[in-house]
């Protein structure tokens, strides 16, 4: 049975429909109406997505690939809203609605009292619609439309508690960071309409083999790719979005939001566009094995040197977004050996179990009055124990513990990069495997200093004080009331999302990454089908656990889980030793490879200095001095000159009509002779 | 006829030579009287070339409108106000170069333009308003209000104006003055001037004051 | 035999001396109001010419409307005249500057 456009058309604008409601009649419908009406059109889209999933992978409906609405129309230019469903696109219309559904449901717990709760339902339905219009769309213009609207609802939320300078700061900086990104997308797409004179993803996926040895030259005498420049250009967007290595340094910044907002945006949804993105590009990017190399490097770079900077981070929350870089590095690595299964399968266990840990991380600042840093924290468990649990259910899976959902997603990835023979490949495989060493590292410490070993908070209470709650602003470390489980808004969504993190891979990974689930939605290459291989050597998902027992990756898991159980449990001043220790290697890390204050010292104040000589020389200046003010000095200065004239004197006037007869006569008599 | 054509040649050179002699004294005279009273000879002047030009209506609407009208008013004005001549005098010496050198350039401009040569030749020729059977003013006549029907009715309304606007600006009240309001006389009503008061037959009492004392006693 | 040139060199002449006037007598009003009277019969000279030598009505009847207006004009002038020097006391063009700029 083919999808109804009135099902894809509520899927769309249910959440928009919330959106409105909550945004502009927030005070009229209260904070119960707002989360009521926001969630209401969540669920109607997430039962929708699923039964779009449902009809369009197992009973077996035809793709949806059809034009709704014509924008604008610029000679053969046709700029038209339009959806295009396919397996690609319903699993991640199910990843958003379904993270987006019970974060939605979170915040009800989390935002309780908050004063913008209105303005925070309204903008996470918004950024739930821009995403789904990403996904769904069947066009570039519509792509980078949604592109566009989740980068402004990101700028939105991250800058959400508008009064605090750091979050202006983050909120500034994800919004510029992104516009690098976004400028070499809007490059790809116009290079794709410059060789496709299309916009539509059917014809230009149709037309991409036309592009073979197509160049493009930039400058006289060079002649580059086009596969390459388009494919390089789209993934610069990509690196944007999603968080890739020189633009990567906005996501970690942006923890400055609200915590709902970091599991909805920074790690399960927003930054996975990008690879999405290349996915849904991938007949472009088979075109170009340049390109694919340009990704897995920058991919297996990400994912090893941003995560071990999660390794030194204090605040529970930056060190789940470093991992968040991490894994998004890992797609990225998948990306670029042609593995566009398992990246897009990464992303969805990853959204899930990021999700997860995210939204237990926000439980526990709840739970800690809003204090976010682990050094405060400790021995957690016997208090929030569904917290507790469930954050292990999410860290086994990030780290690739069998059975797990990570673990069939991740280590596909890596045993892919071990097969492939692509340029750099050997140095992603070193990265990728060393990565899961940082990434068991990073995740059990965190877990250890948040839920184990002693309690490094004091409980004070203020006995006839009454109830006064003033998040955050007492000394570190000190609470007024003992720590407690979270509510049940809190705690449903994280049993709901420890189930997926746990089981989904298990059982969709026969499908998802050998079956050719996705069929035409991805296209790979023959020659580069490393997953093809790998699939004649799998037999179940049973068995691909159990062999991952003895894998390379899974041992340094356990290396990584001995070292850090007998630092955090049973030696904690081993930490500081091995700190001192390692200084220097400590520094860089701290310091995070100094790359914000090269992109401060370079960019921010480069272009401070440029606005400041723009200010002065173009607007004080010019603007002001010569156009405004200048034009009127002009005037007043003429006017000064004329008004000499005006003597007054009826003589002077006569003089001067007589001076210009004589002027006349003489010309007249010259132009006569 | 040489002899009639050479005798208006001889009248135009003495009228011309009247004309501007009288309009140099115009502007030379010392008081403004006779400076006046030049240019009613130079307007008169000037009628009698027109008379020469066969334009008979206009040379004496002229004499008639501009020596008999204008000429007058101007006379009126100037003997009218009381002006220092003297004071309005100077600089004339000092002007008299320059207003010399730019009426010598303007003239030889004119002149050269008007390319006096080429239109030496061009005699007189039939009176058109001979030829066309009718006196010099029938024939102005006829134009008038005919053809230039319109701008006639203009002129007589500019002409209005003229009166209007002149009487407008000079007529002033004087408050010091006494003037009899025949309107107000009109619409008197006996009982605004009149007034009946009655009253008693009797002279009442006047009341009597005491007297103080102490003020008697004051010197 | 009195040729066109007679009556515009005539006119010329005295369109020139009326200049003349306007420079030299700078301070006086009813000079300069005689001054254009002067242009303005300098003007008339040649148009009665031109219509006389080039046998059109048009010319004497624009003489005519000339004259009304310049009768109108000296009109207005001379009130003028007499109403600035009612307020003023006199006639001197250099006292007059109010237009200044």
């Amino acid at each position: 049975m083919p999808l109804s456009t009135s099902i894809l058309l509520t899927i769309a604008l249910a959440p928009l429909v919330g959106c409105l409601l909550a945004g502009f009649l927030g005070k009229q419908i209260g904070r119960a109406g707002a989360h009521c009406v926001t969630i209401l059109g969540l669920l109607i889209s997430c039962g929708l997505s699923f039964y779009v999933l449902y009809q369009i992978g197992f009973a077996g409906a035809p793709a949806y690939n059809h034009n709704l609405y014509t924008w604008f129309e610029i000679g053969h230019l046709n700029a038209s809203v339009g959806f295009m469903i396919d397996r690609l696109t319903a699993m991640m219309m199910v990843v958003v609605t379904f993270v987006s559904l019970l974060v939605h449901i979170y915040t009800i717990g989390y935002m309780a009292d908050d004063d913008g709760y209105q303005r925070f339902f309204s903008y996470i339905s918004l950024f739930t619609f821009s995403m789904l219009m990403l996904v769904m769309s069947n066009n570039f213009l519509q792509l980078f439309f949604g592109w566009e609207a989740v980068g402004l609802v990101s700028y939105l939320l991250i800058g959400f508690w508008y009064k605090k300078p750091t979050a202006i700061f983050a909120n500034l900086k994800a919004f510029l960071v992104n516009r690098v990104g976004d400028f070499g997308f809007l490059l790809g797409i116009a290079a794709v309409l410059y060789f496709m004179g299309t916009l539509d993803y059917a014809t230009a996926f149709a037309a991409a083999p036309t592009l073979v040895g197509k160049t493009l030259a930039i400058t006289q005498g060079t002649h580059w790719d086009a596969a390459t420049v388009i494919c390089i250009l789209l993934f610069i967007g990509a690196m944007g979005k999603s968080a890739q290595v020189p633009l990567h340094v906005w996501l970690p910044d942006s923890m400055e939001g609200p915590t709902p907002i970091s599991a909805l945006i920074h790690a399960a949804t927003m930054v996975t566009a990008g690879i999405f993105m290349v996915a849904r590009m991938s007949p472009f990017f088979e075109l170009s094995t340049t390109a694919l190399s340009f990704v897995l490097v920058i991919g297996a770079t990400g994912a090893l040197f941003t995560g071990m900077i999660g390794i030194v981070q204090n605040d529970i929350k930056r060190v789940i977004a470093y991992s968040t870089l991490s894994q998004l590095g890992y797609m990225t690595v998948a990306l670029g050996v042609s593995v566009y299964a398992g990246a897009v399968f990464h992303l969805m266990t990853h959204a899930f179990f990021k999700a997860l840990l995210f939204l237990g991380a926000g439980s526990v600042i709840i739970a800690m009055h809003h204090e976010q840093d682990m050094r405060y924290m400790g021995g957690l468990r016997k208090y929030m124990p569904i917290t507790w649990i469930t954050m292990w259910v999410g860290s086994l899976a990030l780290c690739a513990v069998p059975f797990f959902s990570g673990f069939y997603s991740k280590d596909a990835i890596i045993e892919a990069v071990g097969e492939s023979h692509r340029w750099g490949a050997s140095y992603a495989y070193f990265c990728v495997v060393a990565g899961a060493f940082v990434t068991a590292l990073y995740t059990f410490r965190q877990m250890y200093l948040t839920f184990h070993g002693k309690e490094r908070f004091t409980v004070v209470e203020h006995h006839g004080h009454g109830h006064h709650d003033d998040h955050g602003h007492h000394e570190p470390g000190v609470l007024a009331h003992a720590p407690k489980e979270s509510p049940w808004v809190v705690t449903l969504p994280l049993i709901l999302l420890a189930i997926p993190s746990a089981l989904v891979g298990f059982f969709t990974v026969k499908p998802l990454l050998f079956g050719h689930w996705f069929g035409s939605a991805i296209h790979v290459n023959p020659a580069n089908d490393i997953l093809g291989e790998m699939g004649e050597h799998f037999h179940g998902a049973l068995a691909m656990a159990l062999d991952g027992f003895i894998s390379l990756p899974f041992g340094l898991v356990v290396l990584a889980f001995a070292i850090t159980t007998y630092i955090y449990l049973f030696n904690p001043a081993m930490a500081d030793k091995v700190k001192s220790l390692l200084k220097p290697l400590w520094t860089v890390l701290d310091r995070k490879y100094w790359v914000d204050n090269v992109y401060y010292a370079l960019f921010a104040t480069g272009s401070q200095k440029l606005g400041r000589l723009f200010w002065k020389a173009g607007d004080t200046a010019v603007v002001d001095g010569v156009m405004v003010n200048g034009s009127a000095a002009t005037v007043r200065r003429i006017a000064a000159g004329t008004r000499r004239l005006q003597s007054g004197y009826l003589y002077h006037y006569a003089f001067a009509m007589i001076v210009g007869l004589i002027l006349l006569l003489g010309g007249y008599w010259l132009i006569g002779q | 006829m040489i002899n009639l054509q050479v005798f208006e040649l001889v009248c135009f050179y003495a009228f011309a030579v009247i004309t501007v002699g009288a309009a140099l004294a115009v502007i030379t005279l010392r008081n403004t009287v006779h400076a006046v009273l030049a240019l009613v000879l130079t307007f008169f002047s000037t009628a009698c070339i027109w008379m020469l030009a066969e334009a008979e209506f206009l040379a004496i609407a002229l004499i008639v409108v501009y020596v008999g009208a204008v000429m007058v008013l101007f006379l009126f004005v100037v003997m009218m106000l009381d002006i220092d001549q003297e004071k309005l005098r100077e600089g004339f010496v000092k002007f008299l170069p320059v207003g010399l050198i730019v009426a010598v350039v303007m003239l030889v401009e004119m002149l050269a333009l008007i390319g006096v040569r080429a239109m030496h030749a061009q005699a007189m020729g039939v009176n058109p308003a001979t030829a066309a059977g009718q006196s010099n003013t029938a024939w102005l006549g006829t134009a008038l209000y005919t053809n230039y029907l319109l701008p006639f009715e203009i002129a007589a309304l500019i002409l209005t104006v003229g009166v209007v606007v002149a009487v407008a600006l000079t007529l002033r009240q004087r408050h010091s003055a006494k003037y009899q309001m025949a309107s107000e006389q009109v619409s008197v009503n006996p009982r605004d001037r009149i007034r009946i008061v009655k009253m008693d037959a009797v002279r009442p009492v006047e009341p009597v004051v005491a007297a103080a004392p102490e003020q008697e006693s004051k010197p | 035999m009195i040729t066109l040139s007679h009556f515009i060199v005539l006119g010329a002449i005295l369109f020139c001396i009326a200049v003349a006037g306007l420079f030299i007598n700078r301070k006086n009003v009813i000079v300069l109001l005689m001054a254009i009277e002067l242009m303005l019969l300098a003007v008339n000279i040649n148009f009665v010419a031109f219509s006389r030598f080039n046998h059109d009505v048009a010319g004497q009847v624009f003489v005519f409307f000339i004259l009304t207006v310049a009768a109108a004009e000296s009109a207005i002038g001379l009130a003028i005249l007499v109403l600035l020097f009612r307020n003023r006391s006199t006639v001197n063009v250099a006292e007059i500057d109010s237009m200044k700029g």
